[in-house]
């Protein structure tokens, strides 16, 4: 079962090598991931999207947790939390199909962000299965180059 | 007042209580070797890096302290990995200081440069490269903390020489600061309470005891509460000496080497007390197989280790002695007359046994026991000799029994043994060897006799790799590859010799029991080659995936 | 036709034409010692891990093709961590086989696992787990081809033991397929045009030639090169033997313990041309004043090494065999008259020297080249030993001398010795030791007996950890902090005898070459012991940090 992991660190080298080690190790999948600096910036949050059965994730929150330089492990997947992820996707854009996929973006209310002779550049941020149902329709225009973040994440409500 | 690098090191250790730290000098570490000099840090020189790291590593084993060596950079830090490894698998508070090259040139493929820190970041605890010595007290600090605190374990400060030679002001700082760091030391209330509900509604517990109960000092708890509520106790590997075996209650250890009794005992009971065990594959044999009618409490300091590898009913997280102190007031008094009957008669009909002819590996095992009148402080090697020293020794006392469990390192008994016999000067030591076994840091012998230490060396000479040997011959045909040594070992009575040591052969039985009193006689190390049965197996044993009631061999 | 794992090992190997295996078994890797009882594979079994690597290392270094070793997992594998990063630095093709625990259990903290994949990740050129017996044939294939392709290094297999049981029918691949790894091998020719007029265009030209050379086997084109143009050579400690230093051209080897004319002709030089070679700290000393005047010509098959360290001018990424070729073809010939006359008053005016007068390190060294006919093979440790060696040998062919360069491993020479011997069965092999460094791998004396190798262990015995503490005694004021050896070292000619090789003790120089002669004619192993000046030096020497140029000692 898919799991967003919040990992909160402290922003110190190393720190990444450390988590992407204990994955590695010990056999966990890691399915993305993403860092940055939080509202503090000795400190840096890191959403890790995985997947495994209960136990294999209770495992990797307390292995997450048993490590000196971290500071906070949740797992997401126990409380109600927003999940963004970003793409951006070149995609062919011939004259005729141009109107078209302009529409699809608008649709998911993304963005055109670059727009070339023969394609457009489009900027989507949303949930994993939006993002996906987005690429999904873009496909057949044909892409010809993807990038995506990987999700970020944090619980709703009070800190 | 400023000092460089090298003397806030020296003074850190200092600060910290370190009688010893046992390492090999090299070009980036001169200048912390040049201050080492000076202070009263005593300096144990050893042959390999290996070897320093093993005897800090018995020396922590034996004392409770935390074990530091020192090694340089490159093949010095690397020769580290095998001992920081075996610390880290068994718990073992050590802090390794390696040198680095100098900041500029890290990354650049300098002379005698590894990535230390990334090399050892899976098997240690923790590690920290220093890139401004201004870090340095802090870093020192921690490490030490870090190193004994919580689940102990090895924690590594890699220290390049502009470091070392660069200036700070900085104290030694008292307290740290760790946020992301807080071992839970206090088991929770309803969880402890829980585990004695249980344990009162038992009608055949075993306690399960492991290296957790050693390190956190809690053997007396756990007497106290087999005692008192008549719990019979089985230990790990190095669980052994948490409860005295020579005590009705005790059955041993378990797993795949363990007593008859112990692994019946477990299969038909119905409440398992875990207490800083871990439920190693060796131990749990068939996982579906094992304890399947008992509920399962699980005392231990590190959350990880909880349900892990086994279904755990009753966790309690925390300090093994704080969390078995708040449980003995909640367990009632019990007898359990049937149940140690039935263990009794498991213990009449399955006890340890060897065929008593020729010279026995077994034999010498308990020869050394009553030589020493059970007082001796045992490492040992691994493999055959490991287990034959953990069945026929009968451990009374934590801390006597020094063994690598875990990552089952060969070659960690005589260094381990040298580490030991500094924590424990007065102490009889013996390494319980093999032939194999032996050979990985026989270089040692040099630092044994540098420091004129007594310690023993009993190898029981079989002429093989013989753990595998017996794998091969049981389940292999006999079909010995690699395992023969006999053809090309040395005269280990000359090596002695040639290392200024003192080597005595034995043959015959009756030479066994003279020898070994000669040699805890003699003021320095002395080598026992025993040159016993050479194809005797270890029994009782447990198939690698079988389930631990399903012994073969070595039953009466 | 389906194939458990062992046998799609063994497989493999024949198909890659691998004579001799090193290493050790252990629990996890019985089934693929199982499968080598009867294989044309021919299997060594050495006395510690560390032993296995560098004996394939050596074996390498000596052959020019790829040594394997196949180790258990945990501490047999952590055991590797030194060989494997001692290959990497120097580029030696080596294929290291690691068991590990079954693949359900990884990342369990099962017995004896180590995540090695991880700890290596930094010093092998590449590493793989393998989880599924089917991609077993690929990766052997693939590890073969990246350990031997572009600049050469070692690969780790890690080979779960329930993979080594599992069938598979896949067939061994005759090509791989890698998508990101494109060794490059043909050298741009723009550059190479670039580079024959810089040489067409230079007066005080330098050829620096490093271990890619012999790698690469282009001695012959740098022969041609050096010869047609009349530019003198210099080598790297890796380098020598690229090209024969009885030649007039030679000025042997450059840096920190280099001869005086190597380093004041680079220094003087307008032009460098650097083959195979990566400029490394203690080759260059201090960066800024490295050949000020000079131009550079950086020919290297590895992007990451240029420009790395120094600013080079005409880069040329490429074999340098190949590089070569075309560049000898577009030099014109050359006498550089003046520069010769310059560089060979150097020579006569700072040649290399020692105080004659009792038994000096380097008389033995002369006396090896001497009663060998500068035809063996020399391995050594790492100190003053193998300066020592690197100076006072004349080598004049590839794959003569080996050691450990960039890593600077003791305990290196010993068992690289007795991977040589296997490669070069009919070769008269010493390795140059210091007392220090023998015993770090001392117990590899039983495979040199079990297999009958004559190799010669000359030990330089001074009672220290000789650099270091020349270090000491030139920055640290004599302090001498653990490098005291002498006080228990163990009386090496017993030590011999107890292994079963043979021992002679020398300790005047007229007992020198009679003592070689016995140990080239026997056919055991020897351990010489040549008690040496204790205090002796290696001149000249450039200070840590300084200019080449500013050498210290060792000038008439």
């Amino acid at each position: 079962m898919r799991h967003v992991i919040s990992v909160t660190v402290e922003n110190k080298p190393g720190v990444l090598a450390h988590i992407s080690s204990l994955f590695a190790a010990r056999g966990y999948s890691i399915d993305s991931l993403a860092v940055g600096e939080t509202e503090d910036p000795a400190t840096s949050r890191m959403t890790i999207v995985t997947h495994g059965d209960d136990q294999i994730i209770e495992q990797i929150t307390k292995q997450l947790r048993k490590l000196i330089s971290t500071l906070k492990v949740q797992d997401l997947g126990e409380t109600e939390f927003i999940e963004r992820d970003l793409v951006i996707v070149k995609v062919n854009a011939a004259t005729g199909k141009r109107g078209e996929i302009i529409e699809i973006a608008q649709i998911f209310r993304g963005n055109i962000i670059d727009v070339g002779q023969k394609d457009l550049v489009v900027e989507l941020s949303g949930q994993e299965n939006k993002i996906q149902a987005f690429i999904d329709l873009l496909r057949p225009y044909g892409i010809k180059e993807l990038a995506r973040t990987g999700s970020i994440a944090m619980a709703r409500g009070a800190k | 007042m400023r000092k460089i690098g090298a003397d806030i090191f020296v003074d850190a250790l200092v600060k910290e209580g370190v009688e010893y730290i046992f390492g090999i000098p090299g070009a980036v570490i001169i200048p912390l070797f040049d201050k080492l000099l000076d202070s009263p840090v005593k300096l144990v020189l050893t042959r390999h890096e290996q070897g320093a790291g093993h005897a800090a590593d018995g020396y922590a084993r034996a004392s409770g302290k935390v074990g530091v060596c020192i090694a340089t950079s490159g093949p010095g830090a690397t020769n580290l990995v095998t001992a920081i490894a075996t610390a880290n698998f068994d718990s073992v508070p050590i802090v390794a200081i390696t040198g680095q090259v100098r900041t500029p040139l890290i990354g650049n493929d300098a002379f005698q440069e590894a990535d230390m820190t990334g090399i050892t970041r899976t098997i240690t605890k923790h590690n920290f490269l220093v890139k401004d010595v201004c870090d340095l007290p802090r870093v020192l600090k921690e490490a030490f903390h870090i190193a004994r605190t919580g689940r102990p374990g090895p924690v590594l400060v890699d220290l390049p020489m502009d470091v070392s030679l660069g200036q700070c002001d900085l104290d030694y700082p008292d307290t740290v600061n760790l946020p992301g760091y807080k071992p839970n030391y206090k088991g929770n209330d309803r969880q402890i309470k829980l585990a004695a509900e249980a344990i009162n509604a038992s009608k055949r517990p075993v306690l399960y005891v492991g290296g957790g109960v050693i390190i956190s000092e809690s053997a007396p708890e756990v007497f106290e509460l087999a005692t008192k509520a008549s719990i019979p106790v089985t230990t790990t590997l190095l669980g052994l000496g948490a409860f005295p075996e020579t005590h009705p209650l005790a059955l041993k250890m378990l797993g795949m080497h363990g007593t008859a009794y112990a692994n019946y005992a477990v299969t038909e009971s119905d409440l398992v007390i875990a207490v800083g065990a871990r439920f190693d594959d060796r131990v749990t044999g068939r996982l579906d197989a094992f304890a399947p009618e008992a509920k399962v409490i699980h005392i231990d300091i590190d959350p990880t280790s909880i349900s892990k590898n086994i279904r755990v009913d009753i966790p309690v997280v925390g300090d093994a002695k704080g969390s078995l102190q708040a449980l003995l007031p909640l367990v009632r008094q019990a007898t359990h007359p049937e149940w140690l009957e039935k263990i009794d008669n498991w213990k009449k009909q399955h006890p340890l046994v060897y065929k008593p002819c020729g010279l026995k590996p077994q034999y010498v095992v308990e020869q050394i026991y009553e030589a020493t009148k059970g007082e001796a402080v045992i490492t040992t090697e691994v493999g055959q000799n490991q287990m034959w020293a953990a069945q026929w020794f009968k451990y009374s006392r934590p801390r006597q029994f020094i063994s690598s469990g875990g990552l089952g390192t060969m070659g960690f008994g005589l260094p381990a043994a040298i580490g030991a016999q500094f924590a424990r000067p007065d102490a009889v030591v013996f390494d319980i060897a093999g032939d194999g076994s032996i050979q990985m840091n026989i270089q040692e012998l040099a630092t044994a006799v540098k420091y004129k230490l007594p310690v023993n060396i009993a190898i029981l000479n079989n002429g093989f790799l013989g753990m595998v040997r017996q794998w091969q011959e049981l389940f292999y045909r006999k079909r010995y590859s690699g395992t023969i040594l006999g053809d090309a070992n040395p005269d280990f009575v000359k090596v002695a010799e040639a290392y200024g040591a003192d080597g005595i052969r034995v043959t015959t039985r009756d030479e066994v029991r003279p020898a070994i009193e000669r040699a805890i006689a003699s003021p320095r190390p002395v080598i026992l080659d025993f040159a016993v049965e050479s194809e005797e197996n270890v029994f009782p044993m447990v198939p690698a995936g079988e389930a631990i009631n399903k012994m073969m061999g070595g039953m009466a």
